[in-house]
């Protein structure tokens, strides 16, 4: 009875998204990246649930949106290793890993003021150096980007 | 009949495969040619960093350097224009490189001061390189941002040559470092190398240690607390399994073990507490009489400019090499911008 609890929490979805195993300190940074506040379709946002795989985790269901390539891309930089389901006519019709990709072009800002991707209209590129860790080196600068102060352009 | 078209075929399709593959190696060997250079840059020839360098290149760099020691003056670069901009005034550098150019029988242009350029105007980088490369065949540039050279390496139709952006790369400065340290030592194998002062910001430190990896080296990082080596260096040397020990005073034990001992400034704007500054800032100064009981193939050197943390007393004794050591970087600059434009 006990384990049907989150299942009863969060209703079936028709056609839309499920983000999953997003971290629980980054559930409020996924609702602010996808511009969740702004839509008009149901959305269900659960936190600091149990998890067998990550201890606490999040969980997003929006109905009727589906995720672009830029926002996987994106959202694979603030919270690495999150599962995406797209839903049609109540069925998983893809399932994948979010996963960070060897090289970041144009999605998050570098840190160092001193760095010639804040003073010019360039894109700027990071390699990824560790993606367990999700740390990221600006090929510019070579500066590491600390996890926690990621900013998104 | 048959057989005979059969094999006319076979060997004009062989013929092709081999010409195809004929071209590919020469694809490769160009692809290896400019791997020593940044290999997102837009002419395979500009030198950014380092980094990409191994044992091999900077052995071959540092021959190049040695022959041109040999015979400084040449026509190699006669007819050839080259601009030196300098974003950020360094008079050094800049009389170094343009010294290398004229040496060489090619002629200058350029800026030693951004104040005097259009970027006041707020004209971007990209705009600056673009216009200058309509007249140069190379382009040496000094930016006080990081990240500047290699840029502009991507938007350049000429080569670029990175004369220092901000805290980052000094290529031509390491690369002269390393030229002293084996002019003077005979090798470049199995030094044991004291570093002193700003280990914290010093970029002419961190970048010895990248260059350094291949040849089996010891270090001795020697700073005030605030200004130690950084935790990303420092795990760089055990990755690589370079030696060090860490030391928080210039001290007379670890000069006598030294075969170069590498002094950088400690700058007063550094520090956070201007009292700890007061309180070390004579404990890293280097005196004549510390050099007693020294071995006797130590050099003395210092990427310059010097203020204090050399007495002047130290420049009469044969271990001083910080003046040679400056001049080293003519030949080694006369070999990059050489390397740079494919001449050698």
């Amino acid at each position: 009875m006990e384990n049907q609890k989150p299942a009863l929490m969060v209703a079936a979805l028709e056609n839309g998204t499920v983000i999953d195993h997003i971290p629980s300190d980054k559930v409020f940074d996924v609702v602010s990246l996808l511009g969740l506040s702004h839509i008009d379709t149901p959305i269900t946002i659960g936190a600091n649930l149990t998890s067998h795989k990550m201890q606490s985790k999040g969980i997003i269901k929006i109905s009727d949106r589906f995720l672009t390539e830029d926002e996987c891309r994106k959202l694979s930089v603030i919270a690495p290793n999150i599962v995406m389901n797209t839903i049609r006519d109540y069925k998983v019709a893809d399932k994948k890993t979010i996963q960070l990709p060897d090289e970041i072009r144009g999605t998050i800002r570098c840190q160092n003021p001193k760095c010639i991707t804040n003073h010019e209209p360039m894109e700027t590129v990071f390699d990824v150096i560790d993606k367990k860790n999700g740390v990221l080196r600006c090929r510019y600068c070579n500066k590491d980007v600390n996890k926690s102060d990621i900013k998104i352009i | 009949m048959r057989k005979g078209f059969t094999l006319f075929f076979f060997l004009f399709f062989t013929d092709k495969v081999i010409h195809n593959l004929l071209n590919l190696l020469h694809i490769i060997r160009n692809f290896e040619d400019s791997k020593h250079y940044s290999v997102m840059d837009k002419t395979g020839r500009s030198l950014i960093s380092l980094e990409g360098l191994d044992r091999n290149d900077i052995i071959r760099l540092l021959d190049q350097a040695a022959q041109f020691e040999a015979r400084p003056d040449r026509k190699t670069l006669d007819g050839k224009i080259v601009a030196t901009l300098f974003f950020e005034p360094s008079t050094r550098t800049r009389l170094s490189f343009e010294t290398a150019v004229n040496r060489l029988g090619g002629r200058v242009i350029g800026f030693s001061d951004a104040a005097t350029t259009s970027s006041t105007k707020g004209e971007t980088l990209k705009d600056t390189i673009m216009m200058v490369s309509n007249y140069a065949d190379l382009i040496i540039m000094r930016h006080y941002l990081e990240g500047a050279a290699k840029y502009a390496s991507e938007i350049s139709p000429v080569p670029i040559i990175n004369a220092g952006d901000g805290a980052n790369q000094h290529p031509s400065q390491t690369m002269l470092d390393l030229y002293s340290m084996r002019k003077t030592q005979g090798r470049l194998d199995d030094l044991n190398i004291c570093l002193v002062g700003d280990l914290k910001y010093g970029r002419t430190v961190h970048s010895m240690l990248t260059a350094m990896r291949f040849f089996n080296p010891t270090f001795h990082f020697i700073s005030p607390d605030e200004l130690r080596m950084p935790e990303e260096y420092k795990e760089y040397c055990r990755k690589n399994g370079i030696r060090f020990e860490e030391h928080s005073v210039l001290d007379h034990d670890t000069i006598a073990q030294a075969d170069i001992l590498y002094m950088t400034r400690v700058q007063k704007e550094r520090f956070t507490d201007l009292m700890e500054y007061e309180r070390v800032k004579d404990a890293f100064i280097l005196k004549n009489s510390m050099l007693e009981g020294t071995k006797d193939n130590l050099r003395i050197m210092h990427p310059l400019p010097r203020v204090n943390e050399i007495s002047q007393d130290v420049d009469s004794n044969p271990k001083a090499y910080f003046f040679q050591q400056a001049k080293n970087g003519l030949y080694v600059r006369e070999a990059l911008i050489c390397n740079a434009l494919n001449l050698l």
